[in-house]
C-alpha cells in the first residue's frame, strides 16, 4: 500500500510539473510578447525593449522557465494588469468560494445519486427504472448553462422564491449559516453531476450484484435486503470514490459557467472577467491554481479508495 | 465505451507481448518460420471474408442502426438542422449581419409581431430571431463537425502510434496525455483564446486542441490488443514497416471504436462552443452562435422575453441528444460487426 500511494504521490507531482511547463509556454505565447499585452499596440520599440528587459525577457527561455519555477512555492504567479495587485492576492480570496461551490455540490450530488441508483437497481426493468434512467438521461444532456438559466427564470424571477446568489461579500462558509443565496448555484453544478454519478452507481451496483459473493450470500440465507445494503452495495460504493476523483476536472469546469451564470465571485468568474480584459497573467494563475486544487482533490480521492478497499490494502498487486 | 475497458483491462497482459514483439523483428531468423506458420491463416481469412460479405456487414450494420428508432430519428432531425441553418437563409432573407440596419427593426417584439413579420420575434438588438437561429447554427455547426474531425484524426493517429510504438515513448505520449486532462478544459480554453484571439477558425482548433485525448486514449488501448495480432506479426515478418502496419492494418480495424468516439465528440464540440458563447469567448461579432445568442438573451432574463431563450436552448439541447443517440446506436451497430468476426 505505502509503495501505491508513493507512487500515486509521484505521480501528481509529474502532472502538476507537467502543468507549470504548459502554463508557463503559453505565458511566452503571447502574440507580439506580454510587453505588447501590458502596453498597448502602440507602444514605441524602446519602451517594448525596456520593458523586457526590466521584466527578464531578454534571458534565455529555460533561465526565466527557472526563475518562474522557483517563485511558485512563494506563490509568485505575475502581477493582475487588471486588479494592479499580485495574481495571487487576487485568487486567495477567491478560491475557498470555489471550493466551497465544488465540493458542496459533489456531495448532494452523491446524496442523491447513491439512492438513485440503488432505486433503479430495486426497481430495474420497472416504469420507475425508465422514468429516472430518461430523467438521468435528459439532466445528462442538458447543458448547465441551460438549466441554469431555466432555473434563475422560474425560481428567481417567475416565483420569487430565491435570490439568484448569495450577496457577494457573503463569507464561503455562509453556506451553512445562510444557504438561501447558494440553493440555485449548487443545485445547478449538482443537478449536472447526478445524472453520470448515478447511471455509474446503477451500472456499478448491477455489477456487484452479479458476483460470486452475492450468490454466496443468497445461499446462506441472507435476506434481499441484506444482500442489498450489506454486501452489494457496500462494494458498489468503491469505484464511485474513484468516479469522483475522475469527474473533478469536469465539476471545476462546469463551476465556471456556474460561477458566470449566478454571478458568484470564485476563481470561475475570475477567471472570465480576467479574459474579457486580456489579464493574462490571471488568466493563467487561476488555471495553475485550479488545477493543482483539482489533482491534489483526485489524489486524495485515490488514497480514500486505498484505505477503504482491502484488496488494496492488504498488498492487493497494483 | 467497450473499447476503454478492452484496453485498460487488458493492458498489463500486452506489457508481455510489448517486449515480445520488438524482438520478434530483430531475430530475423526466428521469425519468418512462426510468422508464416500463423500469418498465412488470418491473413487470408479477413480478405476472403471481407470480398465474401463485405455487403452483408454494411447491410447489417445499417440493419441494427436502422432498429434504433431515436437514432434515426436523430438522424433525421440533424439533416433538418443543416438544411433548416444552410438552405433555410436562402428562402428566408433576413438581416443579420448589419446592426446599424437591424436598429430599424423594433426591439425584443414578440412572436407574430407586426403582422407577423417576424415569426420568432427579434432580439433586443433588433435582429429576427429565427433568421439568427439559422445564422447562428451555421457557426454552431461547423465549428462542431469540424472540431471533431480534427481532434479525431489528431487523436486517432497519436494514440496509434503511442500503442504501436509503447516502452519509453508509450510513457511519455500518455504522460502528456494525462498531465493535458488533468487541466479543467474551460480554464484551459478561456486561456487559449484569450491569449489568441478568438475567430471562428482558431474555436476549430481551440476546441479540437482540448478533445483529441479521449481518442488518443481509446486508439492507444486498441492498438495493444491489435498490434499482437498474427496478421500484424505477418505483416512484420515480411518486412511491412510501423507506418503501414498502423495505416493498413491497425487503424482501420478500430474502426468502430474512432467512428463511435467522433459521433459523441460532435455533440461535445457543440456543446463546449455553447460554453464558450455563453461565457461571452464565442464566435465574434459580426457572426454569433448558439451560446452566444442564449448569453445575450440571459442579459435581460426575468423580462418575459421568452423567445429569446427557449428557442436557442432548446435547440441546442436537441442537437445534443440527437447526437449522442446516433452515437449509441452506432455502437451498438458496430459492436455486432466485432461479434460476428
Amino acid at each position: 500500500m505505502i509503495g501505491y500511494l508513493l507512487r500515486r504521490v509521484i505521480q501528481a507531482v509529474i502532472v502538476v510539473l507537467g502543468v507549470v511547463i504548459i502554463v508557463f509556454l503559453l505565458s511566452r505565447l503571447i502574440p507580439g510578447g506580454e510587453a505588447h499585452a501590458v502596453l498597448g499596440p502602440k507602444a514605441t520599440p524602446a519602451l517594448v525593449r525596456e520593458f523586457n528587459h526590466a521584466n527578464g525577457f531578454t534571458q534565455p527561455l529555460w533561465v526565466q522557465f527557472w526563475h518562474y519555477l522557483i517563485g511558485l512555492p512563494l506563490l509568485h504567479l505575475g502581477y493582475s494588469y487588471k486588479y494592479t495587485e499580485p495574481v495571487w492576492d487576487v485568487i486567495s480570496t477567491r478560491l475557498p468560494k470555489t471550493l466551497v461551490l465544488v465540493g458542496t455540490s459533489t456531495l448532494l450530488a452523491l446524496a442523491v445519486a447513491v439512492p438513485l441508483g440503488v432505486l433503479q437497481v430495486v426497481r430495474k426493468n420497472k416504469p420507475s427504472d425508465y422514468a429516472l434512467t430518461g430523467l438521468a438521461f435528459v439532466l445528462y444532456s442538458m447543458p448547465s448553462f441551460f438549466l441554469g438559466t431555466l432555473l434563475i427564470e422560474w425560481f428567481a424571477f417567475d416565483a420569487r422564491l430565491l435570490p439568484v446568489s448569495p450577496p457577494s461579500n457573503a463569507s464561503p462558509f455562509a453556506v451553512w449559516t445562510d444557504p438561501k443565496g447558494f440553493i440555485l448555484p449548487v443545485l445547478t453544478l449538482a443537478a449536472i453531476t447526478v445524472a453520470g454519478f448515478s447511471r455509474y452507481m446503477r451500472s456499478s451496483l448491477l455489477d456487484a450484484m452479479a458476483e460470486d459473493y452475492i450468490r454466496t450470500a443468497r445461499a446462506k440465507g441472507a435476506s434481499g435486503r441484506r444482500v442489498l445494503y450489506g454486501h452489494a452495495l457496500r462494494n458498489a460504493l468503491i469505484p464511485i470514490i474513484t468516479l469522483i476523483g475522475l469527474s473533478l476536472p469536469g465539476i471545476v469546469s462546469g463551476a465556471v459557467i456556474v460561477e458566470d451564470l449566478f454571478n458568484y465571485p470564485g476563481m470561475g468568474l475570475l477567471t472570465v472577467q480576467a479574459a474579457e480584459n486580456a489579464d493574462i497573467p490571471t488568466v493563467l494563475g487561476t488555471t495553475l491554481v485550479i488545477t493543482v486544487a483539482t489533482v491534489v482533490g483526485s489524489l486524495v480521492a485515490d488514497i480514500l479508495y486505498v484505505m477503504v478497499d482491502p484488496r488494496i490494502r492488504y498488498g492487493g498487486t497494483f | 465505451m467497450t473499447g476503454v475497458d478492452d484496453g485498460v483491462g487488458d493492458t498489463p497482459a500486452f506489457g508481455v507481448s510489448a517486449t515480445n514483439s520488438p524482438v520478434a523483428v530483430n531475430l530475423d531468423l526466428v521469425v519468418p518460420a512462426t510468422a508464416a506458420e500463423a500469418g498465412e491463416q488470418p491473413h487470408g481469412a479477413p480478405e476472403g471474408g471481407e470480398a465474401q460479405t463485405s455487403g452483408g456487414i454494411g447491410r447489417q450494420i445499417l440493419r441494427v442502426f436502422v432498429e434504433h428508432k431515436l437514432a434515426v430519428a436523430s438522424l433525421a432531425f440533424i439533416v433538418l438542422v443543416i438544411l433548416f441553418c444552410w438552405v433555410g437563409p436562402l428562402v428566408y432573407h433576413t438581416n443579420q449581419t448589419n446592426q446599424q440596419a437591424a436598429l430599424f427593426n423594433p426591439e425584443n417584439a414578440p412572436p407574430g409581431a407586426t403582422g407577423g413579420k417576424f415569426p420568432l420575434g427579434t432580439t433586443q438588438t433588433g435582429f429576427d430571431v429565427l433568421g439568427r437561429l439559422m445564422f447562428g447554427g451555421q457557426a454552431s455547426m461547423t465549428v462542431g463537425l469540424l472540431s471533431a474531425l480534427v481532434a479525431t484524426v489528431v487523436g486517432v493517429a497519436y494514440g496509434a502510434v503511442a500503442g504501436f510504438f509503447g516502452r519509453w515513448l508509450d510513457a511519455l505520449m500518455m504522460r502528456i496525455v494525462d498531465i493535458v486532462l488533468s487541466i479543467p478544459v474551460l480554464f484551459l480554453l478561456i486561456a487559449l483564446v484569450t491569449i489568441f484571439h478568438s475567430s471562428e477558425l482558431l474555436l476549430i482548433f481551440v476546441i479540437a486542441g482540448v478533445s483529441w485525448l479521449v481518442p488518443a486514449r481509446l486508439v492507444r488501448g486498441e492498438t495493444l490488443t491489435l498490434r499482437t495480432r498474427e496478421y500484424v506479426q505477418a505483416v512484420r515478418a515480411m518486412g511491412g514497416g510501423g507506418g503501414r502496419i498502423i495505416g493498413r492494418h491497425i487503424i482501420p480495424n478500430a474502426v468502430g471504436t474512432i467512428v463511435v468516439f467522433a459521433t459523441f465528440q460532435v455533440a461535445t464540440s457543440i456543446l463546449i462552443l455553447a460554453a464558450l458563447g455563453f461565457l461571452g469567448f464565442g464566435i465574434p461579432a459580426p457572426g454569433t452562435d448558439w451560446g452566444t445568442m442564449l448569453s445575450n438573451a440571459v442579459g435581460t432574463i426575468g423580462n418575459g422575453w421568452w423567445w429569446e431563450i427557449y428557442p436557442v436552448g432548446a435547440l441546442i439541447v436537441l442537437v445534443v441528444v440527437a447526437f449522442n443517440f446516433i452515437g449509441d446506436a452506432l455502437r451498438d451497430a458496430l459492436e455486432v460487426r466485432t461479434q460476428r468476426r
